[in-house]
């Protein structure tokens, strides 16, 4: 994602080590330490030619151990949606949406109102996944460009009219946001799930929430392989965030999962009006999971399954999985274990969903980003 | 030596494992397959123990039916039912297992049949009876429990006016419910498919055991007994307004007494249980009974007493 502006800080390097500093931001900004701010501004600099000429420039240096590394302006939100029965048997979601297509006072703040929808009706309706193809792995360019056939699975289809309505993907006209809701029935508590560490504004939404949202921890998940393109909803609108809330069958609503996706959204969107209303938010360093790899399960020539999750893996997301440990428990025979060279953290570990897909559990490895500060336009 | 009345049974000879029953139901699809290709963990003398697979189609959509619910249609006036093209899948499926296994009420049925099911619940390793009269199941039920102490082994009794309804296994002269949870549907745990190879194991013992001609003196079972089924409340157009309270959820054959919280509207006001004495509940919160209208279901504890019984030898 391309920067917005960037005439203030590169306005100040051309004037050399004398530049004004604003009380707001000395107010609002930590202080990288002086390494930081170098690479952080070594970052910026590669996205435009101009701004290499600021690396050499003593300005910036002072300006970095003064810890005045400028935030990013991005443009504010008004378009804001929420998708919920991405896969109509992950209720939270789907009972959170329809609670708010009857009374959407809870979405509304001051400077936008977010729209929630059903995203996966049929399924919804049949309180299954998906009817002919996952929703969520059907907004890519050859779906959502494809000519209409008669035979084609209803999500096609239905991600063309979400397109159509949110979109186009990758146009000026598509929202500016989007919230998709879904439910896991692996032990990943509350989870923000999100593209990649260059997404600045949902990177500031995930920490913001994390510091305001103190009834579970909420790791973030960095889902996007490099190279891969999104297939994604949420990948519709300009920029946006999942909500992923496990433990929970398919089929069921629980209160207390309930609940915390309805409080992370409330917490969500006033995150969305304060950026909107011209705050500041400093930058900050986080630590995210960022995808590596994908684990299968063991499975016999004719591709059933030969062995289950094991004892000792199950329920442990985001915890540290070393070489050695135990993961697979065969139905008759020795458990299998971790082959891997360093230590990882697994996600979505006995996904129900997943076992189609050929995933018995993800592989992350867990990063410290540095994120720069950010303002509205 | 005993001086109690003993009941003579026929030995039990002919058993059988349904897994599959409930094509998203895990563990029994999982521990069946295995058994089909691995039978020696489930064999014992003098006795035959087939494992199988019974709504195929909807295990291999990874689904709970195709048509309908199989372990609803066991009834006489769906085994009877002529077949004709648009029959349901499930009822066509339930007159065969009848022809193979029963026919059910005859003397050709199988013996004992244990049927494999998951729930979303947390209803532990829960074995189901269906006949309360039954002395044969009341002391396998009875020697499992000690097996597994301390762990909890709690004894549902399905048995009901309205209630019952006609299960897969009602074929069997002696059928078992064996249902464990909490685990989601498709989704196999290895703990949870751990503890129902434990039950069958223990129940297998004892067939081995009674065969072989061991007296099982009188005993005495506390069992939960089903009363009544409690739906969510709905608005006018049949949709959920609440959820299972928090104060309830997982709280599987824990007493619930006048007063104590079970739903939770979307709005948060909690909805309370209005009832003259303690209930126990169960399959609270499973996924599958949503369509059939049902939260949980309100059980009282029972007593149950099983004559004293030895096996007929030859």
């Amino acid at each position: 994602m391309a920067p917005s502006t960037w005439s203030q800080p590169t306005s100040h390097c051309a004037q050399g080590p004398q530049h004004v500093i604003t009380a707001s931001w000395l107010l609002t900004l930590t202080t990288p330490a002086p390494k930081e701010a170098w690479q952080w501004q070594q970052q910026q600099c590669d996205d435009g030619g101009s701004r290499i000429q600021a690396l050499s420039c003593g300005g910036l240096r002072s300006r970095a151990a003064a810890g005045m590394a400028a935030p990013r302006r991005l443009k504010p939100l008004h378009r804001v949606a929420v998708s919920g029965g991405t896969h109509g048997n992950e209720m939270s979601g789907v009972y959170l949406v329809k609670h708010w297509l009857r009374d959407p006072t809870e979405l509304r703040r001051g400077s936008f109102a977010a729209t929630p929808f059903l995203s996966n009706l049929r399924a919804v309706e049949k309180c299954v996944r998906y009817v002919g193809r996952d929703l969520n792995r059907t907004f890519t360019a050859e779906f959502l460009s494809s000519a209409e056939t008669e035979d084609e699975p209803y999500e096609v289809g239905r991600a063309r009219e979400i397109n159509q309505t949110y979109g186009p993907k990758g146009s000026a006209q598509a929202f500016d946001f989007m919230f998709d809701l879904h439910n896991t029935t692996a032990n990943m508590g509350t989870c923000l799930i999100m593209d990649s560490e260059e997404s600045l504004l949902p990177m500031h939404m995930c920490h913001y929430i994390q510091t305001h949202y103190t009834q579970s921890s909420c790791p973030i998940y960095l889902y996007k392989l490099p190279g891969e393109e999104s297939y994604s909803i949420d990948s519709v609108a300009k920029t946006g965030l999942a909500l992923e809330l496990g433990p929970q069958p398919q089929g069921v609503l629980k209160a207390n999962l309930f609940a915390e996706m309805r409080a992370l959204m409330a917490c969500a969107l006033d995150f969305i009006e304060l950026f909107n209303t011209g705050t500041v938010f400093p930058a900050f360093k986080t630590e995210a999971y960022k995808i590596t790899g994908r684990v299968d399960y063991p499975r016999y020539p004719d591709g059933e399954i030969s062995a289950m999750v094991h004892p000792k893996l199950q329920d442990k997301d985001f915890l540290p999985l070393n070489p050695e440990d135990p993961i697979f428990q065969p139905f008759s025979g020795e458990e299998i274990l971790y082959e891997g060279d360093s230590t990882i953290y697994p996600a979505f570990i006995n996904e129900a969903a997943y076992y189609e897909k050929k995933v018995a559990f993800v592989k992350m490895e867990k990063r410290t980003f540095s994120i720069p500060g950010l303002q509205r336009e | 030596m005993t001086s109690c009345f003993v009941i003579h049974e026929a030995p039990v000879r002919r058993v059988a494992i349904f897994g599959g029953t409930h094509g998203n139901e895990l563990s029994g699809v999982f521990l069946v397959k295995h058994w089909q290709e691995n039978g020696a963990e489930i064999q014992r003398t003098g006795l035959e123990v087939r494992p199988f697979i019974t709504n195929p189609r909807a295990v291999k959509k990874c689904t709970r039916y195709i048509d309908c619910d199989l372990n609803r249609v066991f009834d006489t006036a769906n085994l009877g039912r002529q077949t004709t093209e648009d029959i349901p899948y499930e009822v066509r499926r339930a007159q065969e297992i009848n022809h193979v296994f029963g026919p059910k009420d005859s003397d050709d049925a199988y013996d004992l049949i244990f049927d494999l099911h998951n729930t979303t619940s947390n209803m532990g390793g829960t074995l189901i009876l269906e006949n309360s009269r039954n002395n044969f199941t009341i002391q396998m039920f009875h020697y499992i429990k000690n097996a597994l102490a301390p762990e909890c082994c709690p004894v549902f009794l399905i048995e009901h006016p309205n209630l019952k309804y006609a299960t897969t296994r009602s074929i069997a002269k002696h059928p078992v419910g064996v249902e464990v949870g909490p685990q989601p549907q498709g989704v196999v745990r290895a703990d949870i498919l751990d503890k129902m190879r434990k039950i069958i194991k223990h129940g297998l013992d004892f067939v081995h055991i009674f065969n072989e001609g061991k007296e099982f003196p009188p005993c005495t079972i506390e069992v939960y007994k089903i009363i009544e089924k409690v739906d969510y409340p709905r608005n006018k157009n049949g949709e959920i307004t609440a959820v299972i309270h928090p104060c309830l959820q997982d709280q599987d054959w824990q007493p619930l007494n006048n007063g104590d919280p079970i739903f939770l509207t979307m709005d948060g006001e909690t909805i309370t249980y209005e009832g003259d004495s303690t209930v126990y509940p169960t399959f609270v919160n499973e996924a599958a009974y949503y369509e059939k209208k049902q939260a949980f279901v309100k059980t009282v504890k029972v007593k149950l007493t099983a004559k004293c019984i030895r096996s007929l030898l030859p």
